[in-house]
């Protein structure tokens, strides 16, 4: 199973590589969210699967009685998967604000920073 | 169970550890609140920043004495509970941001007009000074991960605050690489969590040398691939250039000041003390990555004449620089590198802050179109003359010094790669200065050119008083480096040989 997860995992990071390398805002959005997504789910199986009992030691007891699931990875996940929902809707927004000022949403078009034709600088002094 | 509470409890004193930051949050949340008032949110923000400075400077002095301080989060032992670890480097750097952003809500409250109004501004700068307070005292690696999604989200806030389309151009850049800047570092964390189990920095020291090197190896590579792109290093530095400039004054000299130097320490951290083995694989490439920084960011400003886009490309050769002590990983190079980072904290800051008030003055922000500022404006001219010097590395200002301990290092180093560190550092200063002050004899020396509107000299009282201050305090340190000179040193020597950082997180039986 962990096998079966790595090979989506990569997969996830290869298709957000991809979409990320596109110049299209939207297209770069998309690849953020599934290399997000990608991440996250390896986080996940960094903390390896196992079929067992959800982490929860029962009263009276001081350590669960058996195997139970690694909480740590789920917790990090959890951390990660709002922060970056948090970061793509800003994204999400600037991207949208970034098209109605702008009027483009390619960004080798978007040159208002970093001007094209900007002059070389004067010889003297 | 008694005995687990007994052991974990933390005593009253190792909150100081925390407590800038909790403050900062608090403080952020209040503004929130507050923001229909600026005038409220900003004694808010003052009173916020001096209790932090005031802690921190309680913190460093304790460092200073007795070594790291730890605390551990919620009764769960160390290598569990997410651990708080300063140590001088640290809780210096973060006195450094707190005094800068100190200074930096000053000059901003100059600029600031009655149209601002409920922007936010003064929330998402304590935000901003919680995340990189919170990524200096971290001793954990994800709650670092946290702090600089913290850092980054405030950062978006305040890039696009005013709301301009040429600032919408520069956060659609900045967003992005840095986004998927922190994302990569999520990336190897996962991997790391998944080879050794651990995400404690203390702990991640003694557990790494066990590891499979090849793994680890290919996690640190991701993380220098992560932090250079957060501070913008050689072959990733593309969206500094193309974003600081964009927003007002105030806020591009907070970043210069505070974020790239979050990703410089990270680095300097995560390989010189957390995968030390591991650095010395990857150190032709750092090293590659600091001779190309230094040498291209001050060629960048030298053909650059938008004037704040310039400072950006010197910043850029700050952080060769800094990087230039990752390659070296001698006591001596790690305290050149943490004096690097503090000097280009104060430096970068006091000159984005002069370039505003040059901007403000001229009415432009091309040096081709200014000029005559000096016969205006001369404590302006002198300003800008000493930081150019002091970015440069002229002795005796502050930026001579870390330079100074660099090279020594690299000397002392020898081999091909401590003297071509060498001769980069050189180039750099020689650089810098022909850079920098061919900038200025255009501004301030040249006659004003046809195109330029005359200057006219504006009030503004508190702008030259926030810049001259950092001004100031940047040649004081110069002027008597002892403090900082012993505080690198003991400094490094606590990233050199970890022990006691190990000892102050509580892990001190489980190293190897």
């Amino acid at each position: 199973m962990d096998l079966v997860l790595a090979v989506v995992v990569g997969l996830f990071i290869a298709l957000g590589v991809y979409l990320l390398l596109s110049r299209a805002l939207i297209r770069m959005l998309m690849g953020m969210l599934v290399l997000g997504n990608g991440v996250n789910l390896l986080i996940f199986t960094a903390g390896r699967l196992t079929r067992e009992v959800a982490p929860i030691v029962p009263p009276g007891l001081e350590q669960a009685p058996g195997a139970i699931a690694n909480p740590l990875p789920q917790a990090l996940i959890l951390t990660a998967i709002v922060i970056g929902f948090a970061m793509f809707s800003f994204l999400l927004v600037l991207a949208y604000r970034a098209y109605q000022t702008l009027d483009c949403d390619d960004t080798d078009e978007m040159r208002l920073a970093e001007p094209a034709d900007a002059p070389n600088p004067p010889l003297s002094y | 169970m008694e005995e687990l509470v007994q052991t974990s409890a933390v005593a009253t004193a190792d909150w100081i550890v925390v407590l800038p930051l909790v403050l900062a949050l608090i403080g952020a949340a209040l503004a929130l609140m507050l923001r229909n008032n600026g005038r409220v949110t900003f004694l808010l923000a003052l009173l916020v920043v001096v209790a932090a400075i005031a802690c921190e400077i309680g913190l460093a002095l304790r460092i200073w004495q007795e070594g790291p301080v730890s605390m551990t989060m919620g009764n769960w032992l160390p290598p569990f509970g997410i651990s708080f670890t300063a140590d001088l480097f640290g809780a210096s750097f973060a006195l450094a941001a707190s005094v800068v952003t100190l200074l930096v809500l000053f000059y901003a409250e100059a600029d600031r007009s009655a149209a601002d109004g409920r922007d936010g501004f003064h929330a998402l700068v304590l935000l901003l000074l919680a995340g990189v307070t919170g990524s200096f005292l971290t001793g954990d690696l994800f709650n670092l991960y946290v702090w600089f999604e913290v850092m980054l989200i405030a950062s978006f806030g305040l890039i696009v605050t005013g709301g301009s389309a040429l600032q919408f151009d520069g956060a659609v850049k900045y967003g992005f690489l840095n986004f998927l800047a922190t994302t990569l570092f999520l990336l190897a964390l996962g991997l790391l969590y998944g080879t050794i189990g651990t995400l404690n920095m203390a702990d991640i020291i003694g557990k790494a040398p066990s590891a499979n090197p090849a793994v680890i190896t290919a996690i640190a590579a991701l993380l220098l691939l992560a932090f250079g792109m957060k501070a913008a290093a050689f072959p990733v530095n593309a969206w500094l250039p193309a974003s600081y400039h964009t927003p007002p004054a105030a806020i591009s000299a907070l970043f210069a000041g505070l974020l790239t130097k979050v990703g410089v320490y990270a680095a300097l951290r995560s390989l010189v003390v957390l995968l030390p083995a591991t650095r010395d694989i990857l150190e032709p490439v750092i090293a590659l990555v600091a001779i190309a920084s230094m040498i291209l960011g001050p060629l960048g400003a030298l053909g650059e004449t938008h004037l704040r886009r310039a400072m950006g490309f010197f910043v850029i050769g700050g952080i060769g620089a800094a990087f230039a002590g990752i390659a070296l990983a001698t006591p001596g190079g790690i305290g050149g590198a943490g004096a690097y980072i503090f000097h280009s904290m104060l430096t970068m800051t006091a000159l984005y802050l002069v370039s505003g008030m040059i901007e403000r003055s001229t009415g432009q922000v091309d040096t081709r179109h200014m000029g005559g500022l000096y016969a205006s404006s001369a404590p302006l001219s002198i300003m800008f003359l000493v930081l150019v010097l002091a970015v440069a590395g002229v002795p005796p200002l502050l930026g001579f010094w870390p330079k100074l301990l660099l090279i020594e290092a690299g000397v002392a180093q020898g081999g091909w790669l401590g003297t071509s560190l060498v001769v980069a550092l050189v180039l750099n200063a020689v650089l810098t200065l022909i850079a920098g002050t061919r900038i200025w004899a255009h501004v301030f020396w040249r006659q004003t050119t046809g195109t330029g509107k005359v200057p006219a000299p504006r009030r503004g009282l508190l702008r030259y008083a926030a810049a001259a201050a950092i001004v100031g305090l940047a040649v004081a340190v110069g002027l008597w480096p002892d403090f900082l000179l012993a505080g690198a040193r003991m400094g490094a020597a606590d990233l050199a040989d970890p022990a006691r950082y190990i000892a102050a997180v509580g892990l001190a039986g489980s190293a190897p």
